[in-house]
């Protein structure tokens, strides 16, 4: 039971990654009607706007230690971050030490700007073209992001760690009941899981609740005639696309701490993610949060030792399996609605 | 008027012959040379093939500095580095037996058939004489083959699974760096001293020939002390996340975690095992302890201050104080600004093992470089007194076990040694079980 316990807590974390990067692609694919291939290399960007705002809290200067030497004999140059030296070390080394938190701020206008950019500057072109078009536009858009994040930051990954308060783990087998170290779960995935929990229902309660909200679910039913009314849809759907870059890269800058960020980090969630939203069913945002727990969840299970010994090789075949098995069950996925992607 | 002397059965007796001539095999029209891509002119190429993109790509340009750096070297530029320490003096900063040493580079992606395509065209196209390179043991087996098939030699670069001068060593090949054997055999020892030889261990373990030979040799070795392996689990080499791997091994009444991972994978696991607490945890009234086998410099900088404290083993490191040692970084660290990591290290001194033995041998036919290198002894070169074994082309040599420091000093100042394995400590016969089902088979020339 604690085993099980364990790997449904598992799951829910890389489950909210999967389910904030397929929740932006369904609002992409929903309501400008592009498959974004580039989606995965905003949520590496994401989680480069936390290396890089790390980076700025740490820049500094530099003093000549002659009691120490370097690597080539010199007298050791030693780096005191400016953050400290203006707010003295302990208000400083907090800020530095809540860098991935307050990059939060950061990064929110660095990827509306980003996602506008984008949407503006390239996707546009591609409304209209069909979608294998898109599909290849963005895919080389996301080698090109992140061949240029390669060049600037390197290929190894870069620690980026959370708060000291929220290092360590949870002992919840504790708290229900089960041995000591039966159940434990790091404080910061927990964290992530809220968060990302969070996020999802600030956008369905965005397009729930708000006016901007109703005119986009209106376009993203029948767009001809929201136009016809006299909606400028399209300058709607342009903010939307920023919408999503920046929920992509929020699950970026928070993922950051989780795991080492590198510049391939996109590539590795993307095609996951595709799966997840098509398992869902293309264009439902409930079944692209939906499919996004529930693979994370399955994956985790794939990966026990238990069910390891029975079926080898099954933690890396199994969303692909349960993908074969609901597609062939539910063609349209499991919220999928009739006539999206049907022609 | 003039008259031609040309004549219908003149310009196709002609044309046949020169038809004939370029339809005919490489093959017969290199039977010229004695062996692959014989020099000819007054430089011979070397071709070096590392992970130039990729996930290793930071590791590949830190081998290609290294590479850049002997050639400067050994065409008598520089300060000379290494030939200055090196026990053996034939080097003279001439180039090798009088050939300016060119270079080409390849990129292997960390991907075994592209590093083969790579390896294929810098011999066939750019007519390299020998191949070096790596990152990945998968990727230095697969092109130590084709180097074989190919007749120019291999020296191969980073590459730690026992299998490369084990079941796939080949006559073509030649290993500087240490293997997993060594790893196990120096860090058991060492663990006994800090942890005792009652422990339980929970084994991580890549799932390619690496992993499995570095699990296989760190098991047997710390078995043999006494310790218990609980339990061994491979993960894919494609995973990003252990949480779910990790999440386990707390409840399995393990002490110590053996992460039987490199590079990315290494990273990511420490990371997220020390997310997990393990190593503020007591089990069985201990300390819970991690262990990584083998460390890289470069790697560690990125899994940050969640090595600190951690054991693990490594082919050379900067701050060593011998006399080859101290040259080698003075000499890399002023033209790079930054120390060599342990990849640069033995792709640096390969390099100057080939050109040496071409130059004892004299000539590059890659059998007599064979017959030169094997049983070879020497020193200088930052490893201390070195044995190129004839028997499977492998060096022995002291092995360095490391931890993570606790406070460093720079970013490059990540490990510190805490113990120098004597080589005698970690050599094994030629006919051990772990290396077993190889032949070296015989040299090919090629050509």
């Amino acid at each position: 039971m604690d085993a099980i316990l364990l790997q449904v807590l598992n799951g829910l974390d890389k489950g909210s990654a999967y389910a904030l990067i397929a929740l932006g692609l369904t609002l992409i694919f929903g309501t400008l009607g592009v498959v974004n291939f580039a989606h995965g290399a905003l949520f590496m960007i994401g989680a480069f706007c936390a290396v890089t705002f790390q980076k700025l809290l740490t820049l500094s200067y530099i003093t000549i230690d002659e009691t120490r030497t370097d690597f080539l004999g010199n007298p050791l140059e030693v780096k005191s971050p400016y953050v400290e030296g203006w707010f003295g070390p302990e208000t400083g080394g907090a800020i530095i030490d809540w860098a991935v938190p307050l990059a939060i701020l950061f990064s929110i206008p660095v990827m509306v700007a980003f996602g506008f950019v984008m949407e503006r500057g390239l996707i546009k072109h591609f409304y209209k073209r069909p979608h294998a078009d898109q599909i290849l536009v963005t895919f080389g858009l996301a080698i090109v992001l992140q061949e240029i994040v390669k060049y600037f930051f390197g290929a190894n990954p870069i620690p980026t760690p959370a708060p000291d308060a929220f290092r360590g783990s949870l002992d919840f087998g504790v708290l229900l009941g089960f041995d000591p170290n039966a159940i434990i779960y790091p404080y910061w995935r927990l964290i992530y899981f809220l968060f990302a929990s969070f996020i999802i229902g600030a956008v369905f309660a965005f397009l729930q609740f708000t006016t901007f909200g109703m005119v986009v679910r209106a376009g993203m039913a029948d767009r001809e005639t929201v136009g016809l009314l006299g909606i400028n849809i399209d300058k709607r759907f342009t903010l939307m696309f920023g919408l999503a870059a920046a929920v992509a890269g929020l699950a970026g800058v928070m993922y950051a701490p989780i795991n080492s960020p590198n510049y391939h980090m996109g590539m590795d969630f993307l095609v996951l993610s595709f799966v997840v939203v098509v398992v869902g069913g293309m264009g439902s945002l409930p079944g692209a949060v939906a499919a996004g727990f529930l693979l994370g969840i399955l994956e985790s299970f794939a990966s026990m030792n238990e069910i390891k010994s029975i079926l080898p090789g099954i933690d890396q075949i199994i969303i692909y399996l349960v993908a074969i098995v609901i597609l062939l069950t539910r063609p349209r996925g499991l919220l999928g609605r009739k006539g999206v992607m049907e022609e | 008027m003039s008259k031609s002397n040309f004549t219908r059965r003149g310009v196709l007796k002609t044309s046949a012959v020169a038809g004939a001539g370029l339809a005919m095999p490489t093959f017969f029209t290199s039977m010229a040379n004695a062996y692959t891509n014989e020099p000819s002119g007054d430089t011979v190429t070397l071709g070096f093939n590392v992970p130039q993109s990729g996930p290793y790509a930071d590791e590949g340009a830190d081998e290609l500095r290294a590479y850049q750096l002997a050639v400067k070297h050994l065409n008598g530029e520089g300060d000379g580095g290494m030939l200055n320490t090196f026990s053996s003096k034939e080097l003279q900063g001439n180039g090798i037996l009088g050939k300016k040493v060119a270079f080409v580079t390849g990129d292997t992606q960390t991907k075994s058939d592209a590093a083969r395509a790579s390896a294929k065209s810098m011999i066939e196209k750019d007519g390299a004489i020998m191949i070096t390179g790596g990152s990945s043991s998968g990727v230095a087996i697969a092109v130590q083959g084709l180097c074989q098939e190919a007749g120019v030699i291999f020296m191969a670069g980073l590459t730690h699974s026992n299998d490369t001068t084990g079941k796939d060593k080949k006559a073509n090949g030649f290993r500087h760096f240490f293997n997993a054997y060594m790893s196990g055999a120096a860090l058991a020892p060492v663990l006994e001293k800090m942890y005792g030889s009652d422990r339980k261990a929970y084994h991580l373990t890549a799932d390619y020939t690496w992993g499995w030979t570095q699990e296989e040799s760190i098991k047997a070795a710390t078995e043999a002390l006494g310790w218990e392996t609980v339990n061994a689990v491979k993960t894919p080499l494609a995973a990003t996340d252990f949480s779910s791997y990790i999440a386990p091994v707390l409840n399995s009444g393990a002490d110590v975690l053996v992460l039987n991972h490199y590079g990315g994978n290494m990273v990511n696991s420490l990371t997220n095992a020390v997310q997990f607490g393990l190593r503020d945890k007591q089990v069985n009234g201990k300390n819970f302890e991690i262990v990584v086998p083998l460390y890289s410099r470069l790697m560690a900088q990125g899994a940050g201050e969640n090595v600190k404290g951690i054991f693990g083993s490594t082919n050379w490191h900067w701050s060593l104080t011998d006399e080859g040692s101290k040259t080698f970084t003075q000499s890399f660290g002023k033209e790079y600004g930054r120390p060599p990591s342990q990849a640069a290290q033995t792709c640096y001194v390969q390099t100057l093992l080939y050109a040496d033995a071409a130059t004892r041998a004299g000539t590059f036919n890659p059998c007599g470089i064979a017959e030169a290198l094997e049983g070879f002894e020497f020193d200088g070169l930052g490893n201390g007194p070195t044995l190129y074994r004839a028997d499977d082309h492998q060096c022995f040599k002291d092995v360095l076990v490391v931890r993570g420091k606790e406070n460093p000093e720079s970013e490059f100042d990540l490990l510190e040694v805490v113990e120098v394995t004597p080589a005698a400590q970690v050599t094994y016969p030629p006919d051990h079980p772990m290396f077993a089902g190889g032949a070296l088979g015989d040299c090919n020339p090629g050509a």
